[in-house]
């Protein structure tokens, strides 16, 4: 019983209970990083470890943490895990800390990171907090990839900076869709990525 | 810079919305009439106005590399800047608080109007960004610190307000079912970014 639970707080939030589509959180961040793959995935794991460090932090004090100053605490706790995502990635990765600028920082005020502290960590235990975390994590690293896959494919016609397309087909009039690159083409896309779920799971249509 | 180039700037090309998304998951959930976006969008204006300036001042005397000199020459070498994410979400945190409170006090029938809002705006990612954006971009003043700030919460204003008049209008319309509610919100955000791009390259 426990294990079916705990291997559904993994899977749901990857489709039923997308963090992206459904719930409908953590948008900001996700769109202005995903003109290439590379920033996409790095952005996608720093948020699960977040998410995934947060929820089990929080869930560990979250007898001792009086309500009324719970926001602050939560706040203190994910703030002090993206110091450490920043400092690790200036360090290891400059470059891609530079592609990312402010966007690390604002996962801080990702609402992914504190929907779930509220709505998850705070009345469960530890371990199925730590999976709901990485689940939610994935949810979002899923959409965001699926954006980045079509927007570098399109728009720049290469796949993690290695060219994908062939040239016969630029010598054919091919020409890559510099429009892709776009902040707007991000929005349409994750409307795309909606409709297209949407319309295979019937239940999560609004009325 | 030339302050008037900077507000428009920050009104409509850099448009926090449209241009580097930020401050969008308030924005869809609210964005549902005309009454309660303008609420929060009044809301966001407000507090940037009073957050960026402030944390404007402690990233250059606090946490810049070398902002502590003035404390004399053996703090010439400090660099606190990784402590600026936590510094900026506290004062945030800190000063919606408090507007909360004066707003209250002194002018209750604003206080009912934006009510619910302030507390949500201190994770309102809005806020955090144009603090960051403040940082990243260095600005020479105060003052054009604040002009930013004014331009981009207008920007976010101007944004929320037109996408709550055209949501109302789409409740009558007749859309697919699986891109009822949400997705259409996508779509039109996304179209109207591609409205807002027809901005970029004005210059005054």
């Amino acid at each position: 019983m426990a294990q079916t639970k705990n291997s559904e707080l993994l899977k749901n939030p990857l489709n039923l209970n997308n963090p992206i589509t459904v719930q409908v959180l953590g948008i900001c961040s996700a769109l202005a990083v995903t003109v290439k793959l590379e920033p996409a995935i790095v952005m996608a794991i720093s948020v699960t470890v977040v998410t995934a460090l947060s929820n089990l932090i929080i869930s560990l004090i979250r007898n001792t943490i009086p309500s009324r100053i719970r926001i602050i605490v939560q706040l203190v706790v994910v703030s002090f895990l993206v110091i450490l995502v920043d400092q690790v990635l200036k360090a290891f990765m400059y470059e891609l800390d530079k592609a990312l600028s402010v966007y690390v920082g604002l996962i801080i005020t990702n609402c992914i990171v504190m929907g779930r502290l509220e709505a998850f960590a705070l009345g469960n235990k530890p371990l199925p907090a730590l999976l709901d975390g990485i689940g939610n994590g994935f949810g979002y690293g899923a959409i965001l990839v699926i954006v980045a896959f079509v927007r570098e494919l399109f728009g720049s016609g290469t796949l993690f900076g290695v060219q994908v397309i062939p040239d016969a087909c630029y010598e054919l009039g091919y020409s890559n869709c510099g429009f892709m690159l776009n902040p707007p083409m991000a929005l349409i896309l994750i409307g795309i990525v909606i409709w297209i779920q949407r319309a295979k799971v019937k239940e999560l249509q609004e009325k | 810079m030339d302050a008037l180039n900077l507000f428009i700037k920050s009104i409509f090309i850099d448009n926090m919305i449209f241009a580097s998304f930020l401050g969008m998951c308030s924005y869809l959930a609210v964005s549902k009439t005309v009454k309660t976006s303008v609420g929060l969008g009044a809301a966001v204006i407000f507090v940037l106005l009073v957050t960026v300036p402030v944390n404007y001042l402690l990233e250059n005397f606090i946490l810049k590399p070398g902002a502590l000199s003035w404390l004399g020459d053996g703090y010439k070498d400090v660099d606190l800047s990784f402590l600026s994410f936590i510094m900026f979400i506290a004062v945030i945190a800190a000063i919606v608080q408090l507007v909360e409170m004066i707003v209250e006090k002194f002018a209750p029938a604003l206080y009912g109007q934006l009510g619910i809002f302030l507390p949500l705006i201190a994770v309102n990612c809005a806020i955090m960004g144009a603090s960051l954006f403040m940082q990243q971009k260095n600005f020479p003043s105060i003052g054009t610190a604040t002009v930013y700030a004014l331009g981009a919460g207008i920007g976010w204003f101007i944004a929320i307000v037109l996408m709550a008049a055209i949501r109302e209008k789409i409740s009558y319309s007749n859309v697919p079912a699986p891109l009822k509610g949400v997705g259409i919100a996508f779509i039109v955000c996304g179209l109207m970014a591609i409205a807002f791009m027809s901005f970029m390259g004005i210059k005054l």
